[in-house]
């Protein structure tokens, strides 16, 4: 196959912005999971947050102002999450899959007005001249706010759960919860807070889809990028930046589909846009086949719920 | 202050009441949702739950479409409650269903324009085998390689769909078709068309499986070793793996007939109400079916009510979208309330809510 048509710089300044959306819902979703808690609600908050975002973007005109609705929303919808899990102690699994397909629902009722519409432009940040330089320019100073925004997440992230009081306390509730009560943390506020942190990320991910990647409103836009969040944090065995890793390498498959998409190979388009989920799947399938490193990895009360007893 | 105490064992009472008073939230719920929508909030509650069966107006039509909805709901739920019994995840059904219905449109296709009363049975049997082995993915790579079955069952759907794409447009379009997307009608192939048995009443082969179906299901989990090993399973892991329950061929066992569930499913509805393979053939009853399963208890005679109710919904949904120009998603938001007030409701089976007074400070408490 003939790969030439393809331009590298190109490709890796755009696989940053197709990483973007599931960076930062899976960014989320980690800190989520080393609270102990499963969300399998990724997609739901996501797509709320799509439509939020680009209805407030639409309505005032401003993207940032659609961005912050977006982490609004998304932080919303995660609370019905946290109240079923956390106080109603309900399933994870089911309450999860419950806030997908409410999800699902409610942002097409939303969108409804919004099908079709052209979102406010995301400008690109200013860095002056050093834009202009080759390979480096377009690479790291060419983008909109929310690249940046999503590295610097992915540090914060970093550096809040290994080097800060907070992040230790929210690793001990999600290593072992009832250890954690016993030595007197909050379980449940930790996980709580851990779950709006989520639904935050996945919410402004979502936006980022409908404000810069595609830009457009449709219903179902998401199109399994939760669920391949989900994955991602599997596939990153719960550390932040291996997240990063991996979600750069699924937005260069991304890129690269589309690209021969777009160069007319042989290949049926349908066959194309199947490999991101296929190659989601094998790498699910080795990094889990792996029984050591995964049983360390994985926080010990994963999707166990708490109940104080007494 | 409200408390909570765990029950040593969970209310059957509650356990049977909450579904009841969880559909009862979701209709005031729902209004309030009307309402904001700017409808006459009784009129659509009206319209969804109660019009489809009983005004003069609809009824003709709306009844018969009750078994056709119900049928696919039904037949995919009742296979997914033995895995979600057993804490097997099985969320893909959507795919399944897909991949089924393109199996049996394989075999139909092929056998195109002879006519043999061998097709029908055939078809079955490929959807059936369809289902199955797109089902045996996730459950092979769970059980040989520990991988979440929830994750890849549901990454799966999205492959079924483009798979789904891919024949609607190449492979299986009509060659007779004019370019359009689009299988043969298999419905007008006579030996391979799933019609109505009585004239009318909207139960088409599909209905009659999914009856087997819960049957079936029902005598296992309730006569056979396999229920019990299914309930020890999701009950107690632990005392399941003394009691000998192999874990893997369980989860072979309860993915396997899940799939191939799904798959009959999708071959029912291809020779009959779709009539053909389209790029829009899947309308979300491998999701819905997740919703049927919860509110039906996970029982076979629960998910019977549970798939007859969800299916009035949808036809209650299309009426108000109809008649008072309800846009189509506030159905899905509906279905998505019902399943949130069941899990909530839950609680109340499983704790018993107590009511604590604020005390004065004793020594005790200090």
């Amino acid at each position: 196959m003939d790969f030439g048509s393809i331009n590298p710089v190109v490709l890796i300044a755009s696989l940053m912005v197709a990483a973007t959306p599931i960076l930062l819902a899976a960014i989320g979703e980690l800190v989520v999971e080393k609270a102990g808690v499963l969300n399998l609600g990724v997609e739901g908050m996501m797509i709320v947050g799509a439509v939020a975002g680009f209805a407030a973007a639409v309505t005032t005109g401003s993207p940032i102002l659609g961005m912050l609705a977006a982490i609004i929303a998304g932080a919303a919808v995660s609370l019905i999450f946290a109240l079923l899990t956390q106080v109603l102690m309900a399933n994870q699994v089911a309450s999860g899959l419950a806030l997908t397909l409410f999800g699902l629902g409610f942002s097409a009722l939303l969108g409804q007005s919004y099908v079709g519409i052209v979102p406010p432009r995301t400008e690109k940040l200013d860095f002056g001249p050093l834009s202009d330089l080759p390979v480096v320019g377009r690479i790291l100073f060419g983008h909109d706010i929310l690249v940046y925004v999503s590295l610097f997440v992915v540090a914060g992230v970093w550096y809040w759960l290994n080097y800060t009081r907070g992040g230790r306390v929210l690793r001990a509730v999600g290593e072992n919860h009832d250890s954690a009560h016993a030595l007197g943390y909050k379980v449940k506020r930790v996980r709580i807070l851990a779950i709006l942190f989520g639904g935050a990320c996945a919410g402004l991910g979502g936006a980022y889809l409908s404000l810069v990647r595609v830009p457009q409103w449709t219903e179902g836009m998401t199109a399994g990028a939760g669920w391949i969040a989900l994955a991602l944090v599997v596939f990153a065995s719960w550390k932040p930046w291996r997240v990063l890793a991996g979600a750069y390498l699924f937005g260069g498959i991304m890129v690269l589909q589309l690209n021969l998409q777009a160069a007319g190979y042989r290949i049926p388009v349908e066959y194309l846009a199947m490999s991101p989920y296929i190659i989601t799947i094998l790498v699910l399938v080795v990094m889990s086949s792996n029984r050591t490193r995964r049983t360390l990895a994985a926080p010990g009360s994963l999707g166990r719920s708490f109940h104080a007893a007494g | 202050m409200l408390r909570l105490e765990k029950r040593p064992s969970p209310s059957k009472a509650w356990n049977y009441a909450t579904p009841v008073v969880a559909v009862l939230l979701t209709m005031i719920a729902g209004g309030i949702l009307f309402t904001i929508l700017g409808k006459n909030p009784f009129e659509a509650i009206k319209l969804i739950f109660w019009d489809p069966l009983f005004s003069e107006q609809f009824a003709a039509y709306s009844r018969p479409q009750l078994l056709v909805k119900a049928g696919p709901l039904i037949l995919i739920a009742v296979g997914l409650s033995i895995g979600f019994r057993a804490g097997i995840w099985n969320i893909g059904a959507e795919g399944q269903y897909i991949v089924g219905a393109l199996c049996a449109a394989a075999v139909a296709l092929a056998f195109y324009p002879a006519e043999s009363v061998l097709v029908f049975p055939l078809m079955i049997l490929a959807g059936a085998l369809g289902g199955w082995a797109w089902a045996m993915i996730p459950a092979i790579l769970r059980t040989k390689f520990n991988t979440n079955e929830i994750l890849v069952s549901l990454l799966l759907v999205y492959v079924a769909e483009k798979l789904l794409a891919a024949a609607a447009t190449g492979f299986m379009r009509n060659p007779q078709g004019a370019g359009f997307p689009g299988s043969r009608n298999i419905n007008q192939y006579a030996s391979a068309a799933n019609h109505e048995i009585f004239a009318g009443t909207g139960l088409h082969w599909g209905g009659v499986a999914a009856f087997i179906a819960v049957l079936f299901t029902y005598v296992m989990l309730q006569r056979h070793i396999l229920g019990f090993q299914v309930q020890l399973a999701g009950q107690a892991p632990r005392a399941a793996r003394f009691a000998g329950v192999a874990p893997a061929r369980l989860v072979l066992m309860c993915m396997g007939i899940s799939g191939a569930f799904a798959g009959m499913a999708g071959m029912f509805e291809l020779a009959g109400p779709a009539r053909l393979i389209s790029i829009d053939f899947n309308a979300g009853y491998g999701f819905t079916a997740i919703i049927v399963a919860f509110l039906g208890r996970l029982n076979p005679i629960g998910i019977v009510l549970a798939g007859l109710l969800l299916a009035l919904t949808y036809i209650g949904g299309e009426l108000a979208q109809f008649m008072l120009n309800l846009p189509a998603a506030a159905i899905q938001v509906f279905q998505g309330m019902l399943l949130f007030f069941l899990l909530a409701l839950d609680v109340l089976s499983n704790y018993r809510v107590r009511l604590f007074l604020p005390q004065r400070a004793t020594t005790e408490n200090v």
